[in-house]
């Protein structure tokens, strides 16, 4: 492989990592659809769903097009199988009950406000045009998520349990975010992508702020960390997820709206 | 034919072009009309989309093609810029007063001061449009559009949208 070839792929597999975790947890906010508490959340999630598909349509139809291989936005979305899907862990999570969306929404927010910012850096033009529009979005998405842990951790005594509990299920998935590869290697050695070690202290400084406004503890499960989305190594849920997601397009191949 | 004339009368049709969720303000009042450009015979109009998912913007090209060809322009493409990022910024001083008259709160600070403010949870008060009232509260920060959140004027009583920060 010749080095634009090598540098392409690269970037191809970075985009498919940004774009597919978007796609994923914008798929499962969108099935709060008509279940959320109340009205106001329920206008609320779709819309941070409709943020994050949003999101995953541009970094999509960009990595179709570094691909070059004339693969577009739907194609990528709902013609790969669950070993070729690069979207976090954390991302396709199940729902659970309320708090445990908002915590799932929480720590991916907070991760892709720092990842944003720094991409909205990026020696990439078009990729650091798609982060400075989406992490403004997403800094809506990190103070609704935020307080809404405020006031489920500072609430009762049951929603302060059950709050915490979607914090430690949750926090096996934490390490994931920052376990960077020979691909984020070769983004930062170009100043495309920042590295991870530099994101995770903002990164835990932001829900250290908010975790004590909440009345919240940090998890100590650092041996059940489980990493491996950068490989398509993912939780038994994500098959479900596409086995719904990409149905009517499989089964109907050139369907269209009308 | 190509000289300013056609690219000015081009950009004054496109101003009549309404977004079709917020038909008070047009496009150009929102900073969507970046630019109008003639290339190898084509006039290029580029629009930049204000939220990813806003599904507005399939609208407003469908919109913009219809003023073009009722005036008689056919050698036209519609393109998405994607930078530098649209943002709240760009609404123009007529298009704020008109947002205030239609019942919307206009963005109440700058993108900056926002971005800034959610990290520290420190946001400004945004005025009732109805009463210009600043005792009001958020009640939530995603409403019937992508582009608005919901409001409650405590001195009027009343509930409000405003143009979200952007």
């Amino acid at each position: 492989m010749n080095t634009t070839t090598e540098n392409n792929s690269a970037l191809f597999e970075y985009l498919l990592r940004l774009g597919d975790t978007s796609l994923i947890l914008g798929h499962r906010l969108a099935e709060w659809c008509g279940h959320a508490p109340i009205l106001e959340e329920d206008i609320a999630l779709t819309n941070i769903s409709l943020d994050h598909i949003g999101q995953a349509r541009l970094l999509l139809d960009y990595a179709g097009k570094i691909e070059g291989k004339g693969r577009s936005e739907d194609a990528l979305a709902y013609h790969r199988d669950a070993r070729q899907f690069r979207n976090l862990l954390m991302a396709e999570q199940p729902n659970g009950d309320f708090g445990n969306t908002m915590v799932r929404q929480f720590l991916i927010s907070v991760y892709n406000f720092h990842l944003y910012s720094a991409l909205s850096k990026s020696a990439d033009a078009e990729l650091a045009a798609i982060a400075a529009k989406s992490v403004k979005e997403v800094a809506y998405h990190v103070r609704h998520s935020s307080d809404w842990l405020i006031r489920l951790g500072d609430g009762t005594a049951e929603s302060h349990e059950r709050v915490q509990q979607s914090i430690n299920d949750l926090w096996i998935y934490v390490d994931d975010f920052f376990n960077g590869d020979e691909v984020d290697a070769m983004l930062v050695s170009q100043n495309i992508a920042p590295e991870l070690n530099a994101i995770r202290p903002l990164w835990n400084e932001t829900v250290q702020l908010t975790m004590v406004k909440a009345g919240l503890q940090i998890p100590q499960v650092n041996s059940a960390m489980r990493t491996g989305s950068r490989k398509g190594n993912h939780t038994e849920y994500l098959g479900y997820i596409l086995a719904e997601m990409q149905f009517l397009p499989r089964a109907y191949p050139d369907a269209e709206w009308l | 034919m190509t000289d300013t004339t056609d690219i000015s009368h081009i950009r004054n049709l496109l101003t009549q072009v309404q977004d079709p969720e917020v038909p008070v303000l047009t496009i150009a009042d929102l900073g969507i009309l970046r630019d109008v450009e003639f290339v190898d015979g084509v006039y290029e109009i580029k629009i930049t989309p204000t939220f990813t998912g806003c599904p507005a913007m399939k609208a407003i090209e469908e919109n913009i093609s219809e003023v073009l060809v009722e005036n008689g322009i056919q050698n036209y493409k519609v393109r998405m810029v994607m930078s530098p990022a649209w943002t709240t910024d760009w609404i123009s001083e007529l298009g704020r007063e008109k947002l205030r008259k239609y019942g919307i709160a206009p963005p109440s600070q700058s993108t900056e001061e926002h971005l800034k403010a959610i990290l520290t949870g420190k946001n400004k008060a945004v005025a009732c449009p109805f009463c210009g009232s600043v005792n009001t509260r958020l009640t939530s920060a995603f409403g019937s559009t992508a582009c608005k959140a919901l409001h409650y004027c405590d001195h009027c009583r009343q509930p409000f949208e405003e143009f979200k920060c952007h």
